[in-house]
């Protein structure tokens, strides 16, 4: 019998919460990633 | 249904509402803290703002009575100035009062921080901005940092380091986001006529506010005793405590100021460097590094310093606390003594992998030392005692700096050519990481008199 309290954490709620912080990240990552190779290229 | 009646009178921001009910993922923490740490970690980028900053009045060029990059500096110190502050004295209610409470405390200041901050450019007075970004911010930013860092460390007992690790890492990655979105709000709210400073402060306090809000709805701490599904306790070892000790009895054992020292050794290293990277590579290898080069070596470099605090905290999970400090002070010591040698037979690639790998440790000392404290401390007020500790941080902004920037004059009014300006400063960096290598040899387990006295006495009913 499950728990009436229980509150399962669904896949999608997962994905939303992880999509909510890494897409921004991403995006920074990839910005400063492009900013950076201008050290190699000369 | 004692639970119940006890959550029913309390108010959503109280640490007992935010007990997570059977189901929920402890994967859903991560996030909850990187909204948070995203967004605070914007402190990085506040550079951005100072050119435009001094072009309020004369828009194109500087007017006489627009403000100067000199007085515009104090912003960001203040701002680490307050962090350090904040998260000493506020981190016992911080622990106590349960992390949405805190967040969402974070965030309002945060918020308010860059609203004040939008009234002080439009009536052009640094006083009000000083008191916006620098103490209210300030303040989000200590709160902020050390509420998501202790409750994942509850949530993560198997994982400690990699889990902090991964907030931290959000502190750094802050600034790759608040860096271009900066810029890019600026562009669009600058016309012939005015600097769009003021709409991009309201702008980012909006979005930083959804974003911490979100962070604050979505966290949970772990019931009492909750252990993950298949957990085992890690092997007996002195230096993993299974006992508390409270925050201010903390402050009376050695192994908290071993532990500031060797952040403070460690933290000062990468700051000096980090703020000074851009110059210091150019005046090295002149000729060989372009000043667009050097913007591409600072970028590079912050890419380390994220990647170097979710690296280096995961990796302490595997071979210990002690030993990845162990780590940093060797590695430290030898590439800072590398540094000069690769500045004096032109390496640039030398010069670049010595700093990068210098940076990711600078990153790693940050997110491994929460997970140090837990060791030693137990995760009762591991929040607050992390909040103490962050005083270090506050020291090591100034001795940083200091090192670099002064003994460099000194250097060049003595005549030292300017490509070999920084080579004391260097060896001073490497003595600095010995220092850190003693007190890390130091650190004991915490003698049992600071252990909080009912869970002495419970172990003690219990054998």
């Amino acid at each position: 019998m499950n728990d009436m309290n229980e509150k399962r954490t669904t896949p999608l709620q997962l994905i939303l919460a992880w999509g909510f912080v890494g897409i921004p990240l991403v995006w920074g990552v990839l910005q400063t990633l492009a900013n950076a190779m201008k050290l190699f290229i000369h | 249904m004692v639970a119940q009646t006890q959550e029913a009178g309390t108010n959503w921001f109280s640490r007992a509402r935010t007990v997570a009910k059977p189901g929920y993922s402890r994967w859903m923490v991560p996030p909850a803290a990187l909204c948070v740490h995203l967004c605070i970690g914007q402190a990085y980028a506040y550079s951005v703002f100072n050119l435009p900053m001094t072009k309020l009045i004369g828009i194109t060029e500087s007017a006489p009575d627009d403000w100067k990059l000199t007085e515009l500096g104090w912003i960001f110190s203040l701002a680490i100035f307050f962090l350090g502050v904040s998260s000493a004295v506020f981190g016992r209610w911080v622990e106590e009062g349960g992390p949405r409470k805190a967040m969402f405390t974070a965030a309002c200041c945060w918020a308010a921080g860059f609203f004040i901050s939008a009234i002080g450019v439009s009536i052009h007075n640094l006083w009000v901005i000083y008191l916006g970004y620098g103490v209210l911010g300030g303040i989000a930013l200590g709160i902020g940092y050390i509420s998501p860092v202790s409750t994942l460390i509850k949530w993560f007992p198997d994982r400690p380091g990699m889990a902090t690790g991964m907030a931290i890492m959000g502190f750094g990655g802050g600034a790759f986001i608040a860096s271009p979105l900066s810029v890019w709000l600026m562009r669009k709210f600058t016309t012939d006529t005015h600097v769009g400073v003021m709409e991009t402060f309201i702008v980012l306090g909006v979005v930083y506010f959804i974003f911490m809000v979100v962070g604050s709805i979505i966290v949970r701490v772990p019931p009492a005793d909750w252990k993950p599904e298949g957990y085992v306790a890690p092997k007996e070892n002195k230096l993993i405590s299974k006992n508390d000790v409270f925050v201010y009895d903390a402050l009376k054992t050695p192994q908290f100021w071993l532990i500031w020292v060797i952040l403070c050794v460690n933290t000062t290293a990468g700051i000096g460097v980090l703020g000074q990277a851009s110059a210091m590579s150019q005046e090295m290898f002149p000729g060989l590094i372009t000043p667009i080069a050097a913007a591409g070596l600072v970028g590079l470099m912050s890419l380390f310093n994220m990647g170097g605090r979710f690296a280096w905290a995961t990796t302490s999970d595997f071979i210990g606390r002690k030993n990845t400090y162990f780590v940093f002070m060797v590695l430290g010591f030898i590439l800072y003594c590398l540094v000069p040698y690769t500045g004096s037979i032109g390496s640039v690639a030398g010069f670049v992998v010595c700093f990068c790998i210098i940076i990711s440790m600078y990153g790693g000392g940050f997110s491994t030392v929460p997970a140090y404290l837990r060791d030693m401390f137990g995760t009762r007020y591991v929040g607050a005692i992390h909040g103490l500790l962050l005083t270090a941080w506050s020291a090591a902004g100034i001795f940083g700096p200091v090192l670099v920037n002064y003994i460099r004059q000194y250097n060049i009014t003595h005549n030292v050519p300017k490509a070999q300006a920084y080579n004391t400063t260097m060896y001073i960096m490497a003595g600095l990481f010995v220092i850190g290598f003693i007190c890390n040899l130091a650190v004991r387990a915490v003698n049992e008199r600071h252990h909080m006295k009912a869970e002495r006495e419970a172990l003690a009913a219990a054998n």
